[in-house]
């Protein structure tokens, strides 16, 4: 088969959904973690820096393969409103992806703690020690994880009204399969 | 294949729109549900971090910027001499022989930073050791041999019963006791604080890790732990009326030397509670002595390089791991969330606590 121009290529489909799967585990270990005292607590703790790192390192192959490989068109009927709606919040979960990893890796190292991705995998600061920006950038991950979410939440139903709805080929192009 | 392949279904009628609109909206609605539930929004009985905290602060008042238990210390530095006793049982760099820096932090366990330094028969010592490979071990503890209670949730509801009565000002005895008899797992703490009085200096107390950790060794082998600092300094004398003495001693006697303490390691026999903070271990348990701590400079904690470090007993370098001690991880979630409020405030981000201007009338 060649390559279909109504579908995504098969490296950013599998970047997409393998991210997908990282990226909504990830968050809800996040909110999970930190309004938990059991052992949950130290065990999602231990999941969440390695798995942001991943995605942060994932997130950077995405972008190339993405601005090698231009997405497959939006259907021409659609409304304008919708596919900037569609453009703008693909930039905006990259954005988020790739940002959130290095705002909490940021953010360990203001609070002057060792950033371990495993019992001896160690990163090196990325941040100088500072209490204040700890704060900032502890906010700041929180609230940007939060938007990641409703983003993805936008993503997740536009997606299935494509599928559902409007049926036009869009949602296809990123799950495969053949056109009918 | 090419786009015109791309046919269109036939158009669905507005009731199919509806229907698999719904559906949509079902889907998304379950997925907002579980995000909530897990992040504790939906689940206003479990116990969080957060509602420790407040609880913390309920009992106390909120003193911002400050430590929202413990929040009375001072800041002390100096390095721990290990003496490679302890590498038999452990890879962690700061157990082979030579010097690891340290930065510690004693204080006076209550939420006011302006409760008398009498109030309380327990002193606190929280030390950072920083390894030469960039790791970290980090470790709070308290100068009494068992805590109170095994659980979170008991700890929370202990909070719960030391909250002051609005009319004395003062823990109401009646829920206290209620506590305590619904709690028999105090029995040897409540037999202890019977006997404690408050020290006249930090200086000479001992202070054990309380909580069990596990050392792992070169081959891999794991060896359930509890360790202790002993002080050098003979036996404690109860301290005076006067609020504030314990800085001022801990300056003097480092005026005249360092101040050191062993750092004593116990190893469990097999059966030993590792999850039990209220059951002492034996006695006839193996010592390890791995060396010493020497403190040299002692510094106000306003400015002094305590101030920023959240002594989460949980930071710990390859070597070391957390045990099945239930208190651990709570007590790593508390004082993240204590450390982000204080850090806010520091920050002055909106929202937070604002310094009052006169904490001494509180």
């Amino acid at each position: 088969m060649t390559r279909s121009s109504t579908q995504f290529v098969p490296a950013a489909r599998v970047l997409h959904w393998l991210m997908a799967v990282m990226v909504l585990s990830m968050l809800f270990i996040g909110v999970g973690m930190v309004a938990s005292v059991s052992e949950w607590h130290q065990c999602l703790i231990h999941i969440h820096k390695p798995l942001g790192i991943a995605i942060l390192v994932l997130v950077v192959v995405r972008l190339i393969v993405r601005l090698r490989n231009p997405p497959p068109p939006l259907p021409a009927d659609m409304p304008a409103v919708q596919k900037f709606a569609a453009h703008a919040s693909h930039w905006v979960l990259y954005v988020l992806m790739l940002i959130i990893p290095l705002v909490g890796w940021a953010m360990l190292s203001a609070g002057g703690y060792p950033v371990m991705l495993s019992d001896s995998l160690r990163l090196p600061p990325i941040f100088p020690v500072n209490a204040a920006a700890f704060a900032i950038l502890r906010h700041a991950h929180a609230w940007l994880a939060m938007l990641l979410f409703l983003t993805f939440l936008a993503h997740l139903g536009a997606a299935l009204y494509h599928g559902l709805i409007r049926r036009d080929g869009v949602l296809r192009s990123m799950v495969g399969g053949r056109a009918k | 294949m090419n786009e015109s392949s791309v046919s269109r279904p036939p158009p669905l009628g507005a009731g199919g729109v509806l229907l698999r609109l719904a559906l949509i909206g079902i889907i998304l609605l379950l997925i907002v549900l579980a995000f909530g539930y897990v992040g504790g929004w939906l689940a206003p009985k479990r116990l969080t971090a957060q509602r420790m905290v407040n609880q913390l602060q309920a009992d106390n008042g909120v003193f911002p910027g400050y430590r929202r238990n413990h929040a009375k210390g001072v800041c002390v530095t100096g390095y721990f001499d290990s003496n490679g006793q302890a590498q038999a049982y452990s890879v962690a760099q700061v157990f082979a022989p030579g010097r690891t820096p340290v930065v510690g932090r004693f204080a006076v366990p209550s939420g006011n930073p302006y409760a008398p330094d009498s109030s309380v028969p327990i002193r606190s010592m929280a030390i950072r050791f920083s390894e030469a490979n960039g790791q970290q071990w980090r470790t709070g503890m308290n100068a009494m041999p068992v805590f109170p209670v095994t659980t979170p949730q008991a700890f929370y509801e202990l909070l719960q019963a030391q909250h002051p009565d609005p009319t004395t000002g003062k823990p109401d005895p009646a829920k206290l006791g209620a506590f305590f008899g619904a709690h028999p797992e105090a029995g040897p703490f409540l037999a202890w604080v019977k006997t404690a009085k408050p020290s006249a200096s930090y200086a000479t107390e001992s202070y054990w890790s309380l909580n069990a950790f596990v050392l792992v060794d070169a081959q891999g082998n794991k060896h359930a732990v509890r360790w202790r600092m002993v002080s050098e300094n003979g036996e404690s004398t109860p301290g005076g009326s006067d609020p504030n003495y314990l800085d001022a001693d801990l300056a003097q006697r480092l005026a005249q030397g360092p101040q050191r303490w062993h750092l004593v390691i116990t190893l469990a026999n097999p059966g030993d509670p590792t999850n039990d903070a209220t059951k002492a271990w034996p006695a006839d348990r193996r010592d390890v002595d791995a060396g010493t701590l020497v403190l040299t400079a002692s510094e106000p904690q306003a400015n002094g390089p305590c101030r920023d470090i959240n002594y989460d007993p949980l930071v710990l370098p390859d070597g070391i791991e957390a045990s099945d001690d239930p208190l651990l991880p709570a007590r790593s979630a508390a004082y993240a969330t204590s450390y982000l409020r204080r850090t806010s405030e520091e920050a002055h981000l909106p929202g937070t606590a604002v310094a009052d201007t006169k904490p001494e009338a509180k």
